[in-house]
């Protein structure tokens, strides 16, 4: 009857259930950590005593390989000081987070990239200030410009962890060898070197800004990097915390100055197309035809080195490498445009703050420097500990004494316009619409 | 209807059959219609081809060029399926974990709605009682909510409890490690229960009340009644819903984003999320985590089909 084979069938899956539940319930009993700071191997965190035992869960958007190499490189530390750090990375990490947070979910520590989502969680009394310990580890390793970012009202809320910089022009040593081309260190010499390329049948410059729902972003990068070597660092700060509107003069020129790059059909976008190719091209693509030897330059951050087809050499000598987007007025320094997360703590238990101390440590930036791919602002990175050249190239600008750090700016500005209106607007105004109107239409978007 | 007076006229002739479904049903069964419908079926499974040829086809192979390059210069590896179903957990694949967790998540919540469905329904469609009506088209009407707005005020519950002007009324549920698997159960059953009570409510009410009468007549309970009369009856209806809430579940990403809570407890969907990498340039593995993640609902739906076709029925208006 179909009754009692409908019976028998709901036995079944709910015996299946049960295994199920039973199976993953096993297995987890682990409350007999100890540390072991007397031991000769752990002498370095002799001073992270107590917090055996004690779990810590951190949430952030770094995923995959990298987020393995992450675990991979406080594992010392976590075996001397019996801690437990549980690492979870999402690709939704910026809305999951508020909505985590919200509902009574939020972890024990964060790695927050846009200083205004820090803010955002600073101001709404969840985030906890820095202890003692972490504001003085952070001090001793990372420069104002940097703690600028982690401080909300005067109060130090998170230490930077890894950086990027964005001021890089990706190009082909081996094409600028066999053409006799030199990397240049003003822009002047940049946009001569630009026409030698067209006068060599090569489009000097190439770009993609696809990038799904984040579509325009590389190119707010190259709005923000002119803008800060054009007007320096104080019309910048201005400019990002909106105390001058948004098409002020100054921002027009800039993205004028970075129009007579991607909107110039002599110029763009080698390898690809026309100057609309670069809205619809990825920005993983973006770059590609450097190596191809079909487009000459590719301004875009240090990571893009991933991006680069396996087998590429990406060396001084190689295939591919990058050179410091020169800086135009040598009078406003040596301006560095870049990103990274700053580790924020929305508990302030002893172990939370003892992993949050650590994390600003130059212990941990070398132990995960040396696992290649990653880079910090921190003073106390040894180059000689970062493998990847064009990563040893970035620690020098980040370390060099006369850069002026300047955070990405979109991530700056209130999400609306940062996270939106800014991207929209530079897509469009790449697909035609003229420098003024595009302006207008972001400053009528910024929050009143 | 209109075409009434056609059809008496037309009646004589038997070639033509005198309902509109007959003869629509005869414009389908035509040659032309087959070979239509196979073109059409062709066309529509050519994308999951592309992806399945894709899987297969070296990482260099897959980023430079289409999948139908694989006919003229067929290059065949396992590689894609190696590194998502058996790499390190945090730095490739290890994707045969989170297919126990998915299993483990989707299993339950597909059970719970479907009982408590089942009874509610039946209680709403064969009890009297007063206000039946209303609380009928409070729940049909709750499936306007959005799964989304319910998200925050769902995992405050379970994580403070409740309470009203500073009185506690439920505590928080205090929840940890495996045990987060309640409440991803609670709350796909929670957000299953309009749509399902819905459903299964006007497959029961087409029941003939003559069948519910004589039971009655003979002194059967309403829990004998329902064991014994409605469920063998509802069985078409039920399993089309046990297959929507499956399907529904198996690819929901969002509840188990939020109330999972952590990477030991994640379903196929978050994984497959991350593993294109930080910055999407592993995406050769997507096609082969792909096909590891449909195995599941390929399998489900294949083999319940039949009650799927029936299903999509149930419900609707009956002709």
């Amino acid at each position: 009857m179909a009754s009692n084979r409908q019976r028998r069938l709901l036995a079944f899956s709910g015996a299946v259930v049960m295994a199920l539940t039973v199976a993953a319930c096993g297995g987890e009993s682990d409350n007999t950590a100890n540390d072991k700071l007397d031991t000769p191997e752990c002498a370095a965190y002799k001073d992270y005593t107590g917090i055996a035992g004690e779990t810590v869960t951190i949430y952030s958007p770094i995923r995959d390989a990298e987020a393995g190499l992450l675990e991979q490189a406080w594992k010392p530390f976590a075996d001397c000081t019996g801690v437990k750090i549980e690492y979870e990375g999402s690709g939704e990490f910026e809305a999951q987070l508020k909505v985590r947070v919200e509902g009574g979910d939020a972890p024990d520590l964060a790695f927050i990239p846009q200083p205004g989502l820090l803010e955002f969680f600073a101001k709404g009394g969840k985030l906890k200030a820095a202890g003692d310990k972490t504001k003085t580890m952070a001090t001793q390793n990372f420069s104002p410009d940097w703690l600028k970012y982690g401080t909300v009202n005067g109060t130090l809320y998170g230490a930077p962890l890894g950086a990027n910089v964005k001021s890089f022009v990706w190009y082909s040593p081996s094409l600028f060898k066999e053409k006799g081309w030199t990397v240049p260190t003003t822009w002047d010499e940049m946009i001569q070197l630009s026409d030698k390329m067209v006068a060599a049948k090569i489009k000097p410059w190439c770009a993609g800004i696809g990038s799904q729902d984040a579509t325009g972003w590389p190119a707010t990068d190259w709005i923000e990097d002119v803008l800060l070597r054009e007007q320096g660092p104080d019309v910048y700060d201005q400019w990002v915390t909106h105390a001058i509107p948004f098409n002020d003069p100054k921002i027009v020129a800039a993205t004028d100055r970075v129009g007579s790059i991607l909107k110039n059909e002599n110029y763009v976008n080698g390898g690809i197309g026309g100057v609309k190719s670069i809205a619809t091209t990825t920005f993983q693509d973006g770059g590609l035809p450097v190596v191809q030897k079909k487009c000459g330059m590719h301004r875009q951050a240090s990571f893009y080195a991933n991006q680069w087809p396996k087998g590429t050499k990406v060396a001084q000598d190689g295939d591919a490498f990058a050179f410091y987007l020169p800086p135009i007025d040598p009078a406003k320094g040596k301006p560095v445009l870049g990103g990274g997360e700053f580790v924020g703590a929305f508990s302030d238990s002893a172990a939370v703050q003892s992993v949050q101390t650590y994390l600003a440590s130059p212990d941990f930036a070398n132990s995960r420097a040396k696992l290649n791919n990653w880079i910090s602002a921190n003073k106390g990175l040894d180059v000689a500990n970062v493998s990847n050249p064009i990563d040893k190239v970035a620690v020098g600008i980040l370390q060099d004494s006369g850069a002026v750090f300047r955070f990405d700016g979109s991530d700056l500005m209130p999400a609306a316009v940062g996270a939106n209106s800014f991207w929209k607007g530079m897509t469009n105004w790449i697909n035609g619409t003229d420098t003024k109107a595009t302006l207008d239409f972001i400053e009528g978007t910024w929050p009143k | 209807m209109s075409t009434g007076t056609e059809t008496i006229v037309a009646a004589p002739d038997a070639e033509v059959p005198p309902t509109v479904a007959g003869r629509v049903r005869k414009k389908l069964t035509s040659r032309t219609a087959s070979a239509v419908s196979l073109v059409i079926a062709l066309l529509w499974t050519v994308p999951t081809l592309g992806v399945l040829i894709s899987s297969i086809r070296p990482e260099n192979e897959i980023k430079s060029n289409g999948w139908w390059n694989f006919f003229s210069n067929p290059q065949f590896t396992l590689d894609n399926y190696n590194q998502v179903l058996f790499g390190s957990r945090s730095a490739s694949g290890g994707l045969a974990g989170y297919f126990v967790n998915s299993l483990v998540i989707t299993i339950p919540s597909v059970l719970f709605p479907l009982a408590f469905c089942a009874l509610a329904a039946y209680a709403l469609a064969w009890t009297r009682f007063r206000g039946r009506d209303w609380v009928y088209i409070g729940i049909f009407a709750l499936q306007i909510v959005p799964l989304q707005m319910a998200l925050i005020p769902l995992l405050s519950f379970f994580n403070y409890g409740v309470s009203l002007g500073g009185v506690q009324l439920l505590p928080a549920w205090d929840l940890d490690g495996p045990a987060k698997f309640i409440t991803v159960w609670f709350a796909h059953t929670c957000f299953a229960l309009p749509l399902g009570i819905f459903l299964l409510h006007n497959f029961m009410a087409e029941l003939p009340g003559d069948l519910v009468e004589a039971a009655r007549v003979d002194g059967a309970t309403h829990a004998k009644i329902f064991r014994s009369v409605i469920l063998p009856l509802i069985v078409p209806a039920l399993a089309s819903f046990a297959i929507f809430q499956f399907l529904w579940v198996w690819n929901d990403l969002l509840v188990a984003l939020i109330f999972a809570g952590g990477p030991k407890n994640a379903p196929l969907t978050v994984r497959l999320a991350e593993l294109a990498g930080n910055r999407g340039n592993e995406w050769q593995r997507l096609t082969a985590a792909a096909f590891v993640s449909i195995i599941v609902p390929l399998t489900v739906f294949l083999s319940l089909q039949r009650y799927f076709v029936r299903g999509l029925l149930a419900g609707s208006v009956k002709g």
